[in-house]
Protein backbone atom coordinates (compact mmCIF):
# COMPACT_ATOMS: atom_id res chain seq x y z
CA UNK A 1 0.00 0.00 0.00
CA UNK A 2 1.84 3.20 -1.02
CA UNK A 3 0.21 6.78 0.93
CA UNK A 4 0.10 9.90 -0.59
CA UNK A 5 2.54 12.45 1.35
CA UNK A 6 -0.68 14.78 2.01
CA UNK A 7 -2.68 11.78 3.35
CA UNK A 8 0.49 10.50 5.61
CA UNK A 9 0.87 13.99 6.98
CA UNK A 10 -3.09 13.65 8.01
CA UNK A 11 -2.64 10.71 9.12
CA UNK A 12 0.07 12.19 11.50
CA UNK A 13 -1.84 14.99 12.28
CA UNK A 14 -4.54 12.60 13.78
CA UNK A 15 -2.43 12.72 16.79
CA UNK A 16 -3.16 16.30 17.10
CA UNK A 17 -6.42 18.21 18.23
CA UNK A 18 -9.23 17.38 16.31
CA UNK A 19 -8.77 21.01 15.13
CA UNK A 20 -6.18 20.30 13.14
CA UNK A 21 -6.93 17.12 11.84
CA UNK A 22 -10.01 19.50 10.18
CA UNK A 23 -7.81 21.83 8.49
CA UNK A 24 -5.29 19.63 7.19
CA UNK A 25 -8.04 18.22 4.77
CA UNK A 26 -8.13 22.04 3.23
CA UNK A 27 -4.10 22.82 3.49
CA UNK A 28 -3.49 20.20 1.04
CA UNK A 29 -6.19 22.70 -1.00
CA UNK A 30 -5.08 25.93 -0.42
CA UNK A 31 -1.32 25.80 0.61
CA UNK A 32 -1.38 29.90 0.51
CA UNK A 33 -0.69 30.35 4.20
CA UNK A 34 2.50 28.55 6.12
CA UNK A 35 0.71 28.08 9.04
CA UNK A 36 -2.79 26.12 9.35
CA UNK A 37 -6.19 27.93 8.25
CA UNK A 38 -8.43 27.67 10.93
CA UNK A 39 -11.76 27.32 9.10
CA UNK A 40 -13.83 26.43 12.08
CA UNK A 41 -15.72 29.08 13.29
CA UNK A 42 -17.14 27.33 16.16
CA UNK A 43 -13.82 28.15 18.67
CA UNK A 44 -11.75 31.44 19.28
CA UNK A 45 -15.03 33.13 19.29
CA UNK A 46 -14.54 35.10 22.45
CA UNK A 47 -11.80 36.19 24.88
CA UNK A 48 -12.05 37.71 28.08
CA UNK A 49 -9.67 38.20 30.78
CA UNK A 50 -8.08 40.18 33.20
CA UNK A 51 -4.67 41.73 32.01
CA UNK A 52 -2.05 42.40 34.46
CA UNK A 53 -3.11 45.83 35.17
CA UNK A 54 -6.35 44.15 35.97
CA UNK A 55 -8.62 45.83 33.29
CA UNK A 56 -11.02 43.57 31.57
CA UNK A 57 -9.79 42.68 28.13
CA UNK A 58 -11.60 41.37 24.94
CA UNK A 59 -10.66 40.49 21.14
CA UNK A 60 -12.70 44.09 20.77
CA UNK A 61 -9.81 45.97 22.43
CA UNK A 62 -7.49 45.13 19.44
CA UNK A 63 -9.85 46.05 16.19
CA UNK A 64 -7.49 47.15 13.39
CA UNK A 65 -4.39 44.44 14.65
CA UNK A 66 -3.41 41.37 13.81
CA UNK A 67 -3.60 39.08 17.40
CA UNK A 68 -1.12 36.83 18.54
CA UNK A 69 -2.51 34.53 21.24
CA UNK A 70 0.25 32.29 23.06
CA UNK A 71 -1.06 30.44 26.16
CA UNK A 72 2.15 29.56 28.33
CA UNK A 73 3.83 29.48 31.88
CA UNK A 74 6.48 31.53 33.53
CA UNK A 75 8.48 28.03 35.11
CA UNK A 76 8.89 27.41 30.84
CA UNK A 77 12.46 27.54 30.47
CA UNK A 78 12.28 25.99 27.04
CA UNK A 79 9.32 26.70 25.00
CA UNK A 80 7.96 29.88 25.89
CA UNK A 81 10.80 32.15 25.85
CA UNK A 82 11.37 30.34 21.93
CA UNK A 83 8.01 31.09 21.16
CA UNK A 84 8.39 34.87 22.76
CA UNK A 85 11.47 35.44 21.16
CA UNK A 86 10.21 34.21 17.38
CA UNK A 87 6.69 36.64 18.43
CA UNK A 88 9.54 39.45 18.94
CA UNK A 89 10.99 38.43 15.53
CA UNK A 90 7.94 38.37 13.83
CA UNK A 91 7.37 42.11 14.63
CA UNK A 92 10.35 43.42 14.05
CA UNK A 93 10.50 41.81 10.51
CA UNK A 94 7.20 43.49 10.03
CA UNK A 95 9.04 47.00 10.50
CA UNK A 96 6.23 49.63 10.12
CA UNK A 97 3.33 47.32 10.12
CA UNK A 98 4.58 45.68 13.55
CA UNK A 99 2.63 48.28 15.20
CA UNK A 100 -0.56 46.63 14.10
CA UNK A 101 1.08 43.34 15.53
CA UNK A 102 0.19 42.32 18.72
CA UNK A 103 1.22 39.66 21.01
CA UNK A 104 -1.18 38.20 23.77
CA UNK A 105 0.35 35.78 26.52
CA UNK A 106 -2.36 33.84 28.11
CA UNK A 107 -0.79 31.88 31.87
CA UNK A 108 -2.34 28.46 32.13
CA UNK A 109 -0.21 28.50 35.45
CA UNK A 110 -2.03 31.44 37.20
CA UNK A 111 -1.66 30.30 40.62
CA UNK A 112 2.02 31.09 40.51
CA UNK A 113 2.22 33.35 37.58
CA UNK A 114 1.02 36.98 39.25
CA UNK A 115 0.35 39.79 37.34
CA UNK A 116 3.31 41.83 38.54
CA UNK A 117 5.40 38.50 37.37
CA UNK A 118 3.50 38.15 33.87
CA UNK A 119 4.42 41.93 33.36
CA UNK A 120 7.82 42.16 34.12
CA UNK A 121 8.08 39.05 32.09
CA UNK A 122 6.35 40.01 29.03
CA UNK A 123 8.51 43.25 29.33
CA UNK A 124 11.84 41.38 29.25
CA UNK A 125 10.37 40.37 25.82
CA UNK A 126 8.59 43.27 24.38
CA UNK A 127 6.56 46.07 26.61
CA UNK A 128 3.52 46.18 24.10
CA UNK A 129 2.81 42.36 24.53
CA UNK A 130 -0.18 42.05 26.93
CA UNK A 131 -0.87 39.48 29.44
CA UNK A 132 -3.81 37.95 30.47
CA UNK A 133 -3.92 36.74 34.32
CA UNK A 134 -7.45 35.00 34.72
CA UNK A 135 -8.94 32.97 37.47
CA UNK A 136 -7.62 28.68 37.67
CA UNK A 137 -11.54 28.56 36.07
CA UNK A 138 -11.33 31.82 33.51
CA UNK A 139 -8.23 30.35 31.92
CA UNK A 140 -10.08 26.71 31.51
CA UNK A 141 -12.38 28.44 30.26
CA UNK A 142 -10.46 30.18 27.59
CA UNK A 143 -8.24 27.12 26.79
CA UNK A 144 -11.68 25.15 26.17
CA UNK A 145 -12.83 28.01 24.12
CA UNK A 146 -9.39 27.67 21.66
CA UNK A 147 -9.20 23.59 22.51
CA UNK A 148 -6.09 24.13 24.49
CA UNK A 149 -4.52 21.75 26.36
CA UNK A 150 -2.93 22.58 29.56
CA UNK A 151 -2.34 20.22 32.74
CA UNK A 152 -0.12 20.39 35.78
CA UNK A 153 1.96 17.36 36.42
CA UNK A 154 4.41 17.18 39.47
CA UNK A 155 8.17 17.13 39.19
CA UNK A 156 10.75 16.16 41.56
CA UNK A 157 10.57 19.06 43.95
CA UNK A 158 7.21 20.97 42.48
CA UNK A 159 5.26 21.07 39.48
CA UNK A 160 5.61 22.04 35.92
CA UNK A 161 2.70 22.77 33.03
CA UNK A 162 2.30 20.73 29.93
CA UNK A 163 0.38 23.26 27.55
CA UNK A 164 -0.43 23.38 23.19
CA UNK A 165 2.37 25.28 22.28
CA UNK A 166 0.25 26.50 19.04
CA UNK A 167 0.44 30.47 18.75
CA UNK A 168 -3.47 31.44 17.40
CA UNK A 169 -3.38 34.15 15.19
CA UNK A 170 -6.30 36.80 14.40
CA UNK A 171 -7.17 38.98 11.65
CA UNK A 172 -7.51 42.83 12.32
CA UNK A 173 -11.47 42.47 12.23
CA UNK A 174 -11.03 39.80 14.83
CA UNK A 175 -11.79 36.50 13.38
CA UNK A 176 -9.46 34.18 14.40
CA UNK A 177 -7.27 32.46 11.14
CA UNK A 178 -4.50 30.71 11.81
CA UNK A 179 -3.27 28.40 13.96
CA UNK A 180 0.76 28.61 14.15
CA UNK A 181 2.85 25.79 14.77
CA UNK A 182 5.56 26.23 17.50
CA UNK A 183 8.08 24.99 14.45
CA UNK A 184 7.11 27.83 12.04
CA UNK A 185 10.31 30.20 11.36
CA UNK A 186 9.83 33.74 12.36
CA UNK A 187 9.90 34.77 8.67
CA UNK A 188 7.26 32.09 7.73
CA UNK A 189 4.75 33.41 10.30
CA UNK A 190 5.96 37.27 9.78
CA UNK A 191 4.77 36.52 5.82
CA UNK A 192 1.25 35.18 7.51
CA UNK A 193 0.95 38.17 9.50
CA UNK A 194 1.71 40.50 6.52
CA UNK A 195 -1.37 38.57 4.34
CA UNK A 196 -3.65 38.84 7.55
CA UNK A 197 -2.99 42.30 7.35
CA UNK A 198 -3.76 42.46 3.89
CA UNK A 199 -6.80 41.16 4.23
CA UNK B 1 62.90 -7.19 52.58
CA UNK B 2 58.96 -6.94 52.07
CA UNK B 3 57.08 -9.24 54.68
CA UNK B 4 54.22 -11.23 53.16
CA UNK B 5 51.58 -9.05 54.32
CA UNK B 6 53.01 -5.96 53.28
CA UNK B 7 53.77 -7.84 49.89
CA UNK B 8 50.38 -9.07 49.88
CA UNK B 9 48.93 -5.28 50.43
CA UNK B 10 51.15 -3.26 48.05
CA UNK B 11 50.46 -5.52 45.25
CA UNK B 12 46.27 -4.82 46.41
CA UNK B 13 47.71 -0.92 46.69
CA UNK B 14 48.84 -1.06 42.99
CA UNK B 15 45.74 -3.51 41.85
CA UNK B 16 43.50 -1.19 43.05
CA UNK B 17 45.57 1.91 42.02
CA UNK B 18 45.51 0.46 38.08
CA UNK B 19 41.74 -0.12 38.41
CA UNK B 20 41.17 3.74 39.87
CA UNK B 21 43.49 5.44 37.25
CA UNK B 22 40.90 5.28 34.52
CA UNK B 23 38.35 6.40 37.11
CA UNK B 24 40.65 9.60 38.02
CA UNK B 25 41.29 10.20 34.56
CA UNK B 26 37.57 10.62 33.12
CA UNK B 27 36.52 14.31 32.68
CA UNK B 28 33.72 15.45 30.77
CA UNK B 29 34.30 18.69 28.35
CA UNK B 30 31.93 21.45 29.03
CA UNK B 31 31.72 24.09 26.51
CA UNK B 32 29.08 27.04 26.03
CA UNK B 33 26.87 26.83 29.37
CA UNK B 34 25.22 29.65 29.40
CA UNK B 35 21.85 30.05 31.68
CA UNK B 36 18.78 31.67 30.97
CA UNK B 37 17.98 34.86 32.92
CA UNK B 38 14.72 35.02 34.59
CA UNK B 39 12.65 38.32 35.94
CA UNK B 40 12.41 38.75 40.09
CA UNK B 41 9.25 36.46 41.39
CA UNK B 42 10.28 34.21 38.43
CA UNK B 43 11.31 30.93 40.24
CA UNK B 44 12.88 28.59 38.03
CA UNK B 45 15.66 28.72 34.85
CA UNK B 46 17.79 26.44 33.20
CA UNK B 47 21.21 25.95 32.37
CA UNK B 48 22.52 24.99 28.43
CA UNK B 49 25.28 23.71 27.35
CA UNK B 50 27.97 21.75 25.24
CA UNK B 51 28.98 18.42 26.74
CA UNK B 52 31.80 16.05 25.98
CA UNK B 53 32.73 12.78 27.92
CA UNK B 54 35.80 11.07 27.44
CA UNK B 55 34.05 8.09 28.82
CA UNK B 56 30.36 6.68 28.61
CA UNK B 57 28.75 8.54 32.09
CA UNK B 58 25.67 9.96 32.94
CA UNK B 59 24.77 13.71 34.26
CA UNK B 60 22.40 12.96 37.11
CA UNK B 61 22.33 16.30 38.98
CA UNK B 62 23.77 19.21 40.10
CA UNK B 63 24.40 22.37 42.37
CA UNK B 64 24.52 25.67 42.33
CA UNK B 65 24.68 28.93 44.89
CA UNK B 66 21.44 30.20 43.01
CA UNK B 67 18.88 27.71 43.36
CA UNK B 68 18.48 25.17 46.23
CA UNK B 69 17.26 22.46 43.95
CA UNK B 70 18.97 21.33 40.67
CA UNK B 71 17.36 19.07 38.23
CA UNK B 72 18.04 17.37 35.26
CA UNK B 73 15.08 17.74 32.61
CA UNK B 74 13.98 16.95 28.78
CA UNK B 75 11.70 18.94 27.13
CA UNK B 76 9.61 17.08 24.41
CA UNK B 77 7.23 17.93 21.69
CA UNK B 78 4.20 15.56 21.42
CA UNK B 79 2.28 16.94 18.84
CA UNK B 80 1.88 20.24 19.68
CA UNK B 81 2.03 19.82 23.05
CA UNK B 82 5.39 20.48 24.92
CA UNK B 83 6.05 18.21 27.66
CA UNK B 84 8.91 18.92 30.40
CA UNK B 85 10.19 15.75 32.88
CA UNK B 86 13.00 15.02 35.08
CA UNK B 87 15.29 12.68 33.46
CA UNK B 88 15.23 9.41 35.97
CA UNK B 89 18.74 7.95 36.49
CA UNK B 90 20.65 11.06 34.04
CA UNK B 91 21.28 11.96 30.91
CA UNK B 92 23.94 9.40 29.18
CA UNK B 93 26.54 10.64 27.70
CA UNK B 94 28.90 8.26 24.96
CA UNK B 95 32.29 8.67 24.84
CA UNK B 96 33.66 11.17 22.86
CA UNK B 97 30.28 12.38 21.53
CA UNK B 98 29.35 16.18 21.94
CA UNK B 99 25.94 16.15 24.02
CA UNK B 100 24.17 19.54 23.63
CA UNK B 101 22.11 20.67 25.95
CA UNK B 102 19.77 23.45 23.96
CA UNK B 103 16.18 24.88 23.85
CA UNK B 104 14.15 22.20 22.71
CA UNK B 105 15.54 19.23 24.11
CA UNK B 106 18.01 19.08 27.63
CA UNK B 107 18.83 21.12 30.18
CA UNK B 108 19.66 21.43 33.52
CA UNK B 109 16.48 22.89 35.61
CA UNK B 110 17.58 25.45 38.52
CA UNK B 111 14.45 25.24 40.57
CA UNK B 112 12.95 27.98 43.48
CA UNK B 113 15.46 30.64 43.15
CA UNK B 114 15.24 32.95 45.90
CA UNK B 115 15.88 35.79 43.58
CA UNK B 116 16.46 37.14 40.20
CA UNK B 117 19.21 35.71 37.95
CA UNK B 118 20.36 38.40 35.96
CA UNK B 119 22.33 39.28 32.78
CA UNK B 120 26.12 40.09 33.60
CA UNK B 121 26.00 37.90 36.57
CA UNK B 122 27.94 34.32 36.02
CA UNK B 123 26.68 31.51 37.70
CA UNK B 124 28.72 29.01 39.58
CA UNK B 125 27.31 25.26 38.38
CA UNK B 126 28.85 21.88 39.80
CA UNK B 127 28.05 19.16 37.34
CA UNK B 128 27.21 15.92 39.02
CA UNK B 129 28.05 12.43 37.09
CA UNK B 130 28.04 9.10 37.66
CA UNK B 131 30.36 6.69 35.73
CA UNK B 132 29.42 3.42 34.90
CA UNK B 133 30.57 1.57 38.55
CA UNK B 134 27.68 3.80 40.07
CA UNK B 135 31.20 6.32 41.14
CA UNK B 136 30.06 10.08 41.37
CA UNK B 137 32.57 12.55 40.00
CA UNK B 138 32.05 16.71 39.46
CA UNK B 139 32.92 19.64 36.79
CA UNK B 140 32.82 22.69 38.14
CA UNK B 141 31.58 26.03 35.67
CA UNK B 142 30.44 29.34 35.43
CA UNK B 143 27.79 30.27 33.35
CA UNK B 144 27.25 33.50 31.95
CA UNK B 145 23.72 34.43 32.40
CA UNK B 146 22.08 35.58 28.74
CA UNK B 147 18.94 37.44 28.17
CA UNK B 148 15.60 35.83 28.33
CA UNK B 149 14.49 37.09 24.60
CA UNK B 150 17.10 35.35 22.65
CA UNK B 151 18.26 36.07 19.32
CA UNK B 152 15.96 34.50 16.84
CA UNK B 153 18.12 33.85 13.98
CA UNK B 154 17.80 30.69 11.66
CA UNK B 155 20.96 29.43 14.00
CA UNK B 156 19.26 29.41 17.02
CA UNK B 157 15.41 28.87 16.05
CA UNK B 158 13.38 25.86 15.85
CA UNK B 159 15.33 22.95 14.58
CA UNK B 160 13.21 20.50 16.38
CU1 LIG C 1 12.86 21.95 33.10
Amino acid sequence: MTIRPGLRRCFLLALLPLMLLAACEQATTTASFHATEIRDASFGRELQLPDTEGRLRTLADFRGEVVAVYFGFLQCPDVCPTALSRAVAVKQLLGEDGKRFRVVFITVDPERDTPEVVRAYLDAFDPSFVGLVGSPEEVARTAKEFRVYYRKVPTGSSYTMDHTATTFVYNADGKLRLAVPHALSAEDFAADVRRLLAE
Amino acid sequence: MLTTKTRRSLGLALMFGAFTLPAWAQTVKVEDPWVQATVAGQKATAAFMKLTADAPVKLTGGKTPVAPVVEIHEMVMEGEVMKMRAIDGGLPLEAGKTMELKPGGYHVMLIDLPKAVEVGQRVPLTLIFTDTEGKEFTVEVEAPVRPLKRDHGKKSGHEM
